[in-house]
């Protein structure tokens, strides 16, 4: 017996992409649904970093986190949960004079965004940062970006969505995606069917065969950061990390274990990856000489996940390039927990109103040449997930 | 035939037996051991110049605790054997060790996992307090060191083991304040037809008992523990008996509630589990051979799912010999089917050992919400319970992302067990349906320090 629902909006993808929209569309009184194959936040959303930065975007990003920064400001009041987030000031470190000149230039860039970005010199983050290894000669601090829990941030979207009255559907994968020329029709095997007028794709690494199936083609590639954890050691990392040119980034929880990521682990199947011996001795070297502390410490556990990443790096946010009423909000690139709150925000501003007041144009699905062109949306009944 | 180089993990009965079958089929194999001397933990050698004698050791199991040492002895020129070796990691033919501190890598084409066991724990009250010790603990102190954990001494919990260290720790001259045995003398008796298939076996159990009341232990059957109390260490231990309360003083407690495989390295390689239900736990298939779901990987001993030191030895032989079958070698059939015979006479053993020391299945139901069950994470059995009711967890790895359970030092090997039947017990599920923790990279805890020159300089 196929059960039949209908609804303003569906949402295929219980990420913190899917699960905000899915929420600020609540507060805007619409119906909505949310579909998610596995568990809520249990994918990329729920195992990455954890940071929540403004600081290293590229300018085009920067509207859009900073209206999540304003969002993560009360997000005890959005998903009822603290969620570990803590304003600790995210620290760029510079390892050598271009670094620091090159981060100079970042903040002249970005003055206009409200970041209070400080250039930090050699002497100064000796004085600040002690713990920080030789390696560092400077650096730029942006005091309120910080860091949080995934695994507890963004279950709690999809749990503050279905309290305001969201239809929050997990262990349900979607098989079929399309429109009959008035819905969109979305099933599940023979158990669900879900007509609605807006149908989001906030699918993650997995959100381009959706794309394709309307003929939105996207050239979107699996990645794996890869991501380490030691046991709890004394408090004495007082700033989310990262590094100019990237490589590792490193932050201390409050119950003082030291989280580390950088490089790529490797896909075990289209849906789970794990780090690898090699790459990991390299982010423990990294790391070890970024902050001596971690030479007495250990691994204790390692993870990766599956992440969308497009060539240029950029989300792909906004309608359909074929399909009225198809939005898309996926491709993040490893940087999508802080911007996640927004999507959503913006998501549910493109449903309601058409348009939105933050910039999205470079996110635009459109940037890409269609391989197909024409819609083969419609009555064409297919197989995407 | 002789190209091939199989690796085993685990110089234990399983791992030592395999070895020697390899070597008599003129194979030379790798054996990894994180131990500094062969034996596992069941047969574990005191460090050298340690002069107690085997009888005293290991009490009736120094025959075949001397006639593995032996057979490792005997051919520990013809294979690669590398001691203090952890793997911690396993994937598409390589074993990513650190061997004498330091990180390394072991390829294999073909591996036998015989990972052996650890102690099955259920925390009560009290359980962090020093001085308290799994019963698998408080054997290591005695085989490996000499040392007994405290002079006057609890032993608790259920399964063989119990019976087996107040037995090693009167021998050895400790007071045995107790023996608190969770499960029932009508159990025994219950269990006793099944174990009479292996009568010897059955009788040294029954020796043990017998002893320890001849010699005025108080053995108590039918107890849940209470809590144990002392202020910087175990004082004493209440328990609950026929609706009584008890309280008896000790300077430490021993309990366990028998063996949990470790079975984390069959996880990483992506070997098949399924719910074993005498066993209370999912374990990595294998046919009666050996033979894992992963072509090339074969699973001999307690870290396939708990049979004991004997079947260990026979498995570890079948799965050699069925490792050599694969890889085109004649081998003996007559012996593949007695040990394959034997294996399965000793599976009936251990359905009535489940029988006679069965594992307390209601104990989730009383325990009080601020017992830590977690202690590497410090998280009690009240967040598990809020938890599952807050946020609808029903799935091992749920409760684990929401609450930190088991992501700590010990990765869910110390907790998982009791924080599983918190969760079935809090979500009205049966325990086999919540799941278990995904295996995830390191093993134990990885030293930064053994990567190449980290650990040195400022």
């Amino acid at each position: 017996m196929t059960e039949r629902i209908r609804s303003d909006v569906a949402i295929i993808g219980g990420g913190i992409v899917g699960a905000s929209a899915a929420l600020f569309l609540r507060r805007m009184g619409l119906s909505v649904v949310l579909l998610e194959r596995d568990l809520c936040g249990s994918r990329s959303s729920g195992v990455n970093y954890g940071g929540v930065r403004r600081q290293g975007r590229p300018l085009s990003q920067l509207p859009l986190a900073q209206r999540a920064h304003a969002l993560w400001a009360e997000l005890p009041r959005l998903i009822g949960i603290e969620g570990e987030y803590v304003r600790s000031g995210h620290l760029k470190i510079a390892r050598s004079e271009a670094d620091l000149a090159s981060l100079e230039n970042y903040r002249e860039r970005t003055r206009g965004y409200d970041m209070g970005l400080q250039i930090l010199s050699t002497r100064a983050v000796r004085e600040r940062c002690p713990w920080l290894g030789a390696a560092a000669i400077g650096g730029s601090l942006c005091p309120e970006d910080g860091q949080a829990n995934p695994r507890l941030v963004s279950p709690a979207f999809a749990r503050a969505a279905q309290k305001l009255g969201a239809n929050v559907r997990e262990l349900t994968p979607i098989d079929m995606a399309a429109h009959d020329g008035a819905d969109f029709v979305l099933t599940s095997g023979t158990a669900l069917e879900v007509r609605s007028k807006y149908l989001l794709n906030c699918a993650g690494a997995w959100a381009d065969r959706i794309a394709t199936q309307f003929g939105d083609s996207v050239p979107m590639e699996p990645g794996h950061p890869q991501m380490a954890v030691t046991e709890p050691l004394p408090a004495f990392m007082n700033f989310s990390l990262g590094v100019e040119g990237g490589g590792v980034y490193a932050r201390q929880v409050e119950r003082g274990n030291c989280v580390i990521g950088g490089g790529k682990g490797h896909a075990l199947d289209d849906l789970r990856a794990r780090v690898q011996a090699s790459g990991l001795a390299s982010l423990m070297r990294q790391a070890a000489d970024l902050l001596p502390a971690l030479r007495h410490a250990h691994v204790i556990r390692t993870w990766s996940g599956t992440e969308g990443y497009l060539p240029d790096r950029l989300p792909v946010i906004g309608p359909s390039a074929t399909t009225p009423g198809l939005i898309h909000a996926f491709g993040f690139a490893g940087g999508g927990f802080q911007l996640g709150p927004a999507v959503g925000a913006v998501l549910a501003d493109l449903v309601r109103d058409g348009k939105t007041a933050t910039p999205i144009d470079a996110f635009s699905i459109s940037r890409f040449p269609s391989a197909s062109g024409a819609a083969t949306a419609g009555l064409e009944v297919s197989v995407v997930v | 035939m002789t190209e091939l180089q199989p690796v085993i993990v685990g110089a234990g009965p399983a791992g030592i037996r395999a070895a020697q079958t390899l070597v008599r089929h003129g194979v030379r194999p790798v054996v990894v051991d994180e131990a500094p001397r062969w034996g596992g933990q069941i047969y574990r050698q005191p460090p050298p110049g340690f002069s107690r004698p085997k009888s005293a050791l290991y009490g009736f199991e120094a025959g075949r605790a001397d006639a593995v040492h032996q057979a490792m002895a005997g051919i520990v020129g013809q294979v690669d054997y590398r001691p203090d070796t952890l793997v911690w990691n396993a994937a598409d033919g390589v074993l990513d060790v650190i061997r004498e501190g330091r990180m390394d890598s072991v390829p294999y084409q073909q591996l036998i996992v015989a990972t052996g066991a650890a102690d099955r724990i259920l925390p009560f009250p009290g359980w962090t307090l020093p001085g308290v010790y799994t019963l698998g603990a408080a054997q290591v102190a005695l085989k490996f060191q000499g040392c007994a954990i405290g002079s006057r001494v609890i032993f608790a919990g259920t399964g063989p083991l119990l019976y087996l260290v107040a037995y090693q720790y009167a021998k050895a001259g400790a007071t045995v304040a107790a023996v608190l045995d969770t499960s029932t003398f009508e159990h025994k008796v219950a269990a006793a037809p099944a174990m009479l298939r292996q009568p010897g076996v059955f009788a040294k159990g029954l020796y043990y008992l017998a002893w320890l009341r001849l010699h005025g232990v108080p053995v108590h059957q039918g107890v849940r523990l209470e809590r144990a109390t002392g202020d910087t260490r175990v004082t004493s231990l209440r328990w609950r008996q026929d609706g009584a309360v008890r309280e008896q003083d000790c300077d430490a407690v021993g309990f366990g509630y028998a063996l949990r495989p470790e079975t984390q390295m069959a996880d990483l390689l992506g070997c098949r589990f399924s719910y074993d239900e005498q066993q209370r736990a999912a374990l990595p298939e294998r046919d009666p051979a050996g033979r894992a779901s992963i072509p090339g990987v074969y699973l001999a001993g307690d870290g396939a799912g708990i049979m004991g030191a004997d079947a260990a030895e026979w498995a570890g032989e079948r799965a050699a010999l069925a490792l050599l079958a694969d890889a085109g070698q004649p081998v003996d059939s007559a012996r593949e089917a007695s040990l394959e015979a034997k294996l399965s006479q000793c599976a009936s053993f251990r359905r009535g050992l489940e029988r006679a020391f069965p594992f307390p299945a209601d104990w989730a139901a009383d325990v009080p919400d601020s017992l830590v069950i977690c202690r590497c994470e410090e998280v009690t059995a009240g967040q598990l319970r809020q938890c599952a009711h807050d946020t609808g967890a029903r799935e091992m790895n749920r409760l684990k992302a929401l609450t930190r359970v088991g992501m700590g030092r010990c990765q869910g090997r110390t907790c998982g067990v009791a924080a599983a039947e918190i969760l079935a017990h809090a979500s009205g599920n049966a325990i086999g349906q919540v799941g278990r923790l995904r295996g995830q990279a390191p093993i134990k805890p990885l030293p930064f320090a053994a990567l190449p020159n980290v650990g040195v300089g400022p």
